[in-house]
């Protein structure tokens, strides 16, 4: 049995191999590329059915980032979105068969950690200033500095390895039963799996939006508290 | 006699037992814990249910790592090469 750990190399393009996750990527990328930009081609402000249907799911995100940060879904929708809707598919795409998931290996899965990785402190930046994200490693006191520093590390971390297992083992199962029952006994495990992969798709970014979102707050100045105008007292 | 292989096959199914117990038993409470508050307070179901997929979500990460360590064993023992 092929380790879930290695990669096929398909064929190399000058020194650079090219494994099956990263053709996969490619076809899923411009699945998704040329949906968008067939299926937003033509927007009215009278919606038909194609631009209902698109306005349902982005209508949905916002509505996830609004309630899971409270923050305006604006500046976070591109990014979550895609990141969400990737991994949607990335993990669906195992559903064709002959197609392995490419977040069933430990690459792809890592490099959407690093963007993770890299947005946050890219947010962080942007609302505070680099003295402010900075500063925010100081948080409680400066003795949380080396530990807020490997947090940040880990919890990235923790996340494609998440995201990895998860869809891995899934493969892996499926792989298995095939293999010692036949064709098509792994068809509920095939179902599982389908709930799984949204599931995790949906956590990596929530998750993707709780760190940034804790970022963006942590390099604001502390809001002054104002209080309310006191309300007009009813004449009688 | 090689022992080594054998051990690491031990290692990894006792890794993956004893790991897949401490998150069998803290889903439970927190599933627990949320069903109760959803039966006493059913309009905050929403947020209730949010926070418990990624508060388990969270859980469920010890026992991939465990995974993980079960896996490095078997197809990537450092210890084989």
């Amino acid at each position: 049995m092929n380790s879930p750990l290695s990669s096929t190399v398909l064929f190399t393009i000058g020194p650079v191999p090219i494994t099956q996750a990263v053709v996969t990527t490619w076809a899923i990328m411009a699945v998704l590329v040329l949906g968008a930009a067939l299926l937003s081609r033509r927007l009215t402000l009278v919606p038909g059915k194609r631009q209902a249907a698109l306005e349902l799911i982005v209508a949905t995100l916002d509505t996830q980032i609004t309630e899971t940060t409270s923050a305006k879904p604006a500046p976070y929708r591109g990014f979550i979105g895609t990141l969400f809707l990737f991994i949607l598919v990335a993990n669906w795409s195992s559903l064709i068969p002959g197609v392995e998931p490419p977040t069933a290996q430990l690459e792809t899965d890592a490099a959407l950690a690093i963007l993770v990785f890299l947005s946050v402190i890219w947010f962080g930046v942007r609302s505070g200033g680099v003295i402010g994200y900075l500063k925010s490693f100081a948080a409680p006191n400066p003795v949380m500095i080396p530990l807020n520093m490997l947090e940040s590390l880990t919890r990235v971390f923790s996340m494609f390895v998440r995201l990895f297992g998860n869809v891995m083992s899934g493969v892996f199962v499926i792989g298995i039963v095939a293999s010692l029952a036949g064709l098509l006994v792994p068809i509920p495990l095939m179902a599982l799996d389908l709930l799984t992969g949204l599931v995790q798709a949906y956590i990596f970014a929530v998750l993707a939006m709780v760190f940034i979102t804790s970022a963006v707050q942590d390099g604001k100045p502390a809001p002054v508290a104002t209080a309310p105008p006191p309300p007009k007292k009813k004449e009688k | 006699m090689d022992y080594v292989p054998i051990v690491s096959i031990f290692c990894a199914a006792f890794a993956v037992a004893f790991g897949a117990l401490g998150p069998a038993l803290a889903e439970g409470r927190a599933v627990a814990a949320a069903m109760d508050a959803i039966a006493r307070q059913p309009e905050a179901a929403n947020t209730i249910s949010r926070t418990l997929f990624v508060g388990l979500a969270m859980i469920e990460t010890t026992a991939i790592y465990c995974l993980v360590i079960a896996l490095l064993l078997l197809f990537a023992n450092p210890l084989l090469a």
